[in-house]
């Protein structure tokens, strides 16, 4: 599968992506400058992590009008799977492609440990290959990683189980001390209500092989992989009953 | 010309930065401090027509120099 992982000023997880999905999940993935227009031929789209215009104004303000986004929004708007992670989830939020916002950490800090996330719903194309129950240990880097939604918003994700992952206890239980920046209802990362748009503050490209001390973050990758393979096998059928 | 811009976070946005102040100005023994709020302030320099410059202002408030999901703004052109 072909994965585009984009590229702005400032963005610095970028590389970690590449390595993720080319080395270690063995796919073609390549670096997408923001000042493109066109995204070309691709099954799937990382907005990576980093400080994207030195996070002025806001994180992630900025990025959402370079030329790029405008190719992204309409991919995702034609169901194509965009994964956007700690500040891509900023950018994607400030897009408007997924609702809320991102604000400062509860305790002002920059926070970067090891967390513990519950995966309420396997039933997303990145969450499809965690086993039911597996509480990950992944890790986050951000300042401004408080998830903010009005309640209206907040009933709708709960309903449409468009909450992806949660701050937990390494035993999986929603506490507010296993929480590391004060968002809502402990959210680490959630979806569209389309479910090919997802946004998480962790880094899963951090978590992704043994040699790192831990994988769990390789079941996000691997959960698109599998997806698009799936979606890419449904339509190899529909062609050959033609 | 210029339009001031105020923006602020909304009040069920959580404010740690406005809490934050608050404390250490009570610790500072400013007594009576009921709440503080921590925002932004811009001034962006114009040339034309103040009237005309009203919606596109509060256009890009909506679009860029806010986030209506968090922040409340408000401005003056003068």
């Amino acid at each position: 599968m072909r994965f585009a992982v984009l590229q702005f000023p400032g963005s610095n997880c970028d590389q970690d992506c590449v390595h993720v999905l080319r080395n270690v999940l063995g796919q073609d993935a390549g670096f997408l400058w923001h000042k493109e227009e066109s995204i070309g031929n691709v099954d799937a789209v990382v907005v990576p992590g980093g400080f994207s215009y030195g996070d002025y104004l806001r994180t992630g303000s900025i990025a959402q009008f370079s030329p790029v986004m405008n190719a992204v929004k309409a991919f995702a708007k034609d169901d194509g799977l965009v994964i956007g992670i700690c500040n891509g989830f900023q950018i994607l939020c400030e897009t408007g492609l997924l609702p809320g916002a991102l604000v400062r950490n509860r305790s002002l800090q920059f926070r970067c440990e090891h967390v513990h996330l519950k995966v309420p719903t396997t039933d997303s194309p990145f969450t499809r290959e965690v086993p039911e129950g597996k509480v990950l240990r992944v890790p986050i880097a951000h300042g401004e990683g408080c998830y903010f939604a009005d309640e209206k918003i907040l009933a709708k994700l709960q309903a449409n189980q468009q909450i992806l992952f949660q701050y937990t206890t390494e035993a999986g239980e929603l506490t507010d001390d296993a929480n590391p920046n004060g968002s809502l209802l402990n959210i680490a990362g959630i979806c569209n209500e389309g479910r090919n748009i997802c946004g998480m503050m962790p880094h899963p490209e951090r978590a992704s092989e043994d040699i790192l001390g831990e994988d769990d973050g390789r079941l996000v990758f691997e959960s698109m992989l599998r997806h698009l393979e799936a979606r890419a096998g449904l339509g190899q059928a529909a062609l050959t009953e033609v | 010309m210029k339009a001031k811009i105020v923006i602020t976070p909304k009040k069920a946005v959580l404010d740690p930065q406005g809490k934050t102040v608050q404390a250490a100005l009570e610790q500072m023994g400013y007594e009576g401090v009921k709440d503080v709020h921590v925002g932004k302030y811009l001034e962006i320099e114009l040339e034309g027509d103040a009237e005309a410059w009203r919606p596109r202002i509060d256009e890009a408030c909506h679009k860029l120099l806010s986030n209506p999901v968090i922040e409340d703004y408000h401005f003056t052109i003068e």
